[in-house]
């Protein structure tokens, strides 16, 4: 499809690009003086209407956008509607907090704009120039989000270390995608695919090693062990509300990224599912089925010790993603569905973490454990909020993480990797004990100091309430769910 | 019949919608928080007794309810009641207000206590109601939340460590029972008990065959570390000792009851040919559950640890009844769990009571109570031979019928067995001899006898302890169609 065609099905992409120059028209002509909360305000009706209009989009055929490009399918859609709800809600919780206040919002809100267009083009490329470049838009601008707190030490290293990480981890990727490119000659993934597949030559080593460095940029992307040691500082020194960015955005859009370009380039579907390209006779699924044990135990062990909460929940994050990669390398459609579902649960399940966690922060100026001690008497909405995400991260019913997990093992239970499925429901139980931790603090020990009662606002209760009830909705009423992520689990070509 | 169709579904959920308003009201209205959370289990007891009245013993599942809940994975809200789980409903819904009452002391927190409490009772009723196999998961991981919270904030000084121990322990099995219900809906596509017994019962189970045994071995874990069967069985002293009384009584009388009907409910019929191969197995451990439970129940100083070793004991009764795979070990092992439900929920009302007013458990600090105390040294006497299967009281009935049809086929299993007959008759009467007999303790010379509310708490107990002591036939008649159903299905 042709450029200007292709506008057409390209509109929340573009409503956001205005609300980024309206945010920065904004700024120059002052409007902060009026009403300081002014770019968060347009921010967020930006957002709003770019959901408006993602949603007109569904209705349209897929197609390949911009001379193929960038993809138009339901696999897209969801990602999109993930990132712009994803970044509504943390424009909201910063309105709420003082966390950027003392600093230009007008830059802030921009760059979380920006940052939301390169994510929502890297789940749709379907071009690898095109992954890279939109992979870069969204990655620079993390890095500054990630340093915005400037005068606070922690903030700076976190922004160093995510920059160092992510450049050299961008950097092998992208020689991994320029080998591709040596070989079949095409930077389209459809091209490469049929490249792939055409090629008689044992292209096995060169395969693997192309694999194996684009899992290094993906790997870094969603936290994958041996590519996690940024996340735990990375999450600790941001402020809140970006960590809760990090790690929910940032992580979807590594398995936006893993699922289209491995699916769409080493897979072709036929008659009974998805099978490796014929050229390539190299399982990378039990690759990464390894890797994935791996990532959810290193992540779950390293949780046991972390007091601060940032830090905990960003191991407990890489074991998310361990959970993930396993719904990855089954390489079925039933495991994209059950990756899409669990992302949709841990979206409002981690935000609802990230968000008690700021007011806790904000209200006794810590998230460390001791700042949670007796939270029941002192915010007793924000405790059971908390206390429903946690469950849910444990994955016990009736929430939201319960069915996620569900989905996620009879996906890999029906491709008969029992092993996989053991070393999982073993994680289970062993993330239980720090989730419990936090619980045992807020709920079993009386606070030490006072017991005055936090005051919350109410726009920050009814935040956290909206958040949390899809995690409980969706545990008892998912119906609905299956049928979102059974659409969305479709790629074009 | 048809006001009776949602006979279940209200007396499951009842005690939400009390839940419900009492999180709606004022924390500082703890006696009106306790009269509302002692109203909301009544209709469920009502329900109750109307169900024993109308189920028809040779009529199969009643009260049944079917409708779609999550269509893309075939499950169903599906509820109904046979002959195994009418006991146990029944158990809960009685259970529930006498535990409510046993609970008017709690004074910290009144209204999250309640409100949990509710949740619990939902939770257990839900186990027991549910047919399809996504339901009762759902219902038996619900069940663990307010009771970590039960426990872990109400209870004694050691309650964090008990409450998360006990969660962990669940978990840990929990998760293997997942494993199994996915693998059987993956072979079978279907979640629905009854469908799926009928459907196993029908046919050979073709490729499933090959990973029966090792089926069988995760739900095995699962509803073991529930009942509590050896090795799994050191959450429960802890969780018992720190919960508050009401709360060990629910984990005594009904939790510990789950991982049996779990095995009866699902175990066993969905993967009938292991019933045999497991049944020496299950048999030795029952075996160690019955000698290696008493023998720690006289090792022990602390009243209710004793009452918790008995209990892991007495549950050994139940899976030798179980193992056996006869109609009377299997009647017995069903009448079992409802007498112990009954006999061990008095046991911790009674130690409750003692704990009330001398704040220790210690069996050795007390002395000559009954001259003190009329009427708890009555009741305490008549629980105490209820427990140790005195003829006449509802225990012996149950033990008798366990050793009657496990000895044709474990006869030198039963034969050991008998030795914890001996062993919990020498701890039950060297126990109440030193509390209750001898010369009276000064320092409890004026402690107060029960009062009324403990009276009402434990007299309907005593009431169907002796009751069904001398009529077993009233309880029996229940399930014993719906246990030889079962026992074809084994053959």
């Amino acid at each position: 499809m042709g450029n200007i065609e292709s506008l057409a099905y390209f509109l929340p992409e573009l409503v956001l690009t205005v609300t980024v120059m309206a945010v920065l028209v904004a700024d120059i002509c002052g409007a902060e003086r009026f009403e300081s909360n002014l770019p968060a305000k347009i921010a967020l009706t930006g957002c709003v209407f770019a959901f408006l209009f993602h949603l007109h989009m569904y209705s349209m055929e897929p197609a390949e956008l911009f001379m193929g490009m960038l993809a138009h399918d339901m696999f897209a859609l969801f990602f999109k509607a993930f990132f712009i709800i994803c970044t509504g809600v943390v424009t909201v919780m910063t309105i709420m907090s003082r966390e950027v206040v003392n600093y230009k919002k007008s830059e802030f809100y921009a760059i979380l704009l920006s940052v939301c267009i390169g994510m929502c083009l890297v789940a749709a490329s379907r071009d690898m120039l095109m992954i890279y470049l939109s992979l870069e838009l969204m990655s620079l601008g993390s890095y500054v989000l990630a340093g915005f707190s400037r005068n606070i030490g922690k903030s700076d290293e976190a922004a160093l270390k995510f920059v160092l990480y992510g450049g050299v981890s961008t950097g092998i990727m992208l020689f991994g995608l320029s080998l591709l490119y040596g070989l079949t000659g095409a930077t389209d993934f459809d091209a490469v695919q049929r490249a792939l597949t055409a090629s008689s030559e044992g292209l096995n080593l060169t395969g693997f090693l192309i694999m194996l460095m684009i899992l290094v940029g993906v790997g870094y992307k969603i936290a994958m062990v041996p590519f996690h040691f940024w996340a735990p500082d990375v999450y600790e020194g941001s402020p809140t509300a970006v960590t809760a960015y990090l790690s929910v955005a940032s992580k979807a859009t590594g398995f936006a990224l893993l699922a289209r370009l491995f699916f769409s380039t080493f897979m072709t579907a036929g008659e009974n599912g998805w099978t490796i390209v014929a050229g390539l006779d190299i399982d990378w699924r039990l690759n990464l089925a390894v890797l994935s044990a791996i990532t959810m135990t290193v992540g779950n062990l390293g949780a046991f010790p972390q007091t601060n909460l940032k830090r905990l929940l960003a191991y407990s994050g890489i074991a998310h993603a361990g959970y993930l990669l396993m719904g990855v390398c089954l390489a079925t459609t039933m495991g994209l569905e059950a990756v899409l579902f669990y992302l949709v649960m841990y979206l409002f399940t981690n935000l609802t973490a990230f968000a008690v966690i700021l007011f806790v922060a904000e209200t006794t100026g810590g998230e460390r454990m001791s700042n949670f001690r007796g939270l029941w008497r002192t915010a007793p909405i924000a405790a059971s909020m908390m206390a429903i995400a946690l469950f849910s991260l444990v994955g016990l019913p009736p929430t939201a993480g319960f069915v996620g997990k569900y989905y996620l093992f009879i996906a890999v239970l029906e491709e008969k990797m029992y092993w996989l499925a053991i070393v999982g429901v073993l994680n289970t139980v062993i993330s239980l004990y720090y989730y419990a931790r936090i619980i045992k603090v807020m709920f079993l020990e009386d606070s030490a100091e006072s017991n005055a009662v936090l005051k919350m606002q109410p726009g920050y209760a009814i935040l956290l309430f909206v958040l949390s009830v899809p995690v409980l909705y969706f545990g008892i009423f998912w119906n609905p769910l299956v049928h979102y992520v059974q659409l969305c689990a479709q790629l074009i070509p | 019949m048809e006001n009776q169709t949602h006979l279940l579904t209200w007396m499951t959920f009842f005690p939400l919608i009390g839940m419900a308003v009492i999180l709606i009201t004022p924390g500082r209205a703890k006696n009106f928080i306790k009269q509302l959370a002692l109203v909301s289990t009544l209709p469920p007891l009502w329900l109750g007794i109307e169900m024993l009245r109308v189920y028809d013993p040779a009529g199969g599942m009643q009260f049944i309810e079917r409708a779609s809940w999550i269509e893309s994975f075939n499950i169903f809200y599906y509820v109904g009641a046979d002959g195994i789980s009418i006991p146990m409903l029944f158990l809960t819904v009685l259970l529930c207000p006498i535990c409510i009452l046993a609970s008017w002391g709690i004074n910290d927190r009144v209204k999250g206590y309640f409100a949990l409490f509710l949740l619990l009772e939902t939770g257990m009723l839900g186990v027991f109601s549910a047919l399809d196999f996504f339901l009762f998961y759902v219902f038996w991981e619900i069940m663990l939340l307010p009771m970590y919270f039960l426990i872990g904030i109400w209870g004694g000084p050691r309650r964090e460590y008990a409450a998360i121990k006990f969660f962990l322990y669940t978990l840990f099995g929990s998760v293997f029972l997942f494993l199994a219900m996915i693998v059987i809906y993956i072979y079978t596509g279907s979640f629905d008990l009854v469908q799926l017994r009928e459907q196993i019962a029908a046919s050979d189970l073709g490729s499933m065959m090959g990973i029966q045994w090792w089926l069988f071995l995760g739900m095995y874990v699962a509803f073991a570390i529930k009942i509590p069967a050896f090795p799994f069985h050191t959450w429960l002293p802890d969780a018992h000792v720190e919960a508050p009384t009401a709360i060990s009584v629910i984990l005594a009388g009904i939790l510990l009851k789950m991982g049996i009907y779990g095995i009866l409910r699902i175990a066993y019929p969905l993967l009938p040919d292991m019933a045999g191969e497991f049944a020496l197995f299950i048999a030795i451990i029952a075996l160690i559950n019955i000698v290696y439970g008493a023998l720690c129940a006289m090792a022990q100083t602390d009243l209710k640890k004793l009452v918790a070793y008995s209990s892991i004991s007495h549950m050994g009764y139940v899976m030798l009844g179980m193992a056996a795979l006869t109609p009377e070990g299997l009647n017995g092992a069903v009448l079992q769990m409802f007498n112990h439900g009954t006999i061990t929920a008095m046991l911790f009302l009674l130690v409750g009571v003692v704990y009330d007013r001398a704040h220790h458990r210690d069996i050795d600090g007390f002395g000559g109570l009954a001259q003190t105390m009329p009427i708890y040294s009555g009741i305490t006497c008549l629980a105490f031979f209820a427990s140790l299967g005195l003829p006449g009281l509802s225990g012996f009935i149950s033990e008798a019928l366990v050793f009657m049809g496990a000895f044709p086929v474990f006869t030198w299993i039963t034969i050991l067995a008998l030795s914890g007959i001996v062993i919990t008759a020498a701890y039950i009467l060297w126990t109440y001899q030193r509390v209750f007999l001898g010369p009276l303790n000064e320092k409890y010379a004026s402690m107060r006898d029960c009062t009324l509310r403990e009276q009402v708490t434990l007299y309907p107990l005593a009431f169907i302890v002796i009751l069904l002591g001398v009529f077993p036939h009233l309880i029996l008649q229940f399930f014993q169609p719906t246990v030889a159903q079962l026992l074809e299905i084994l053959k």
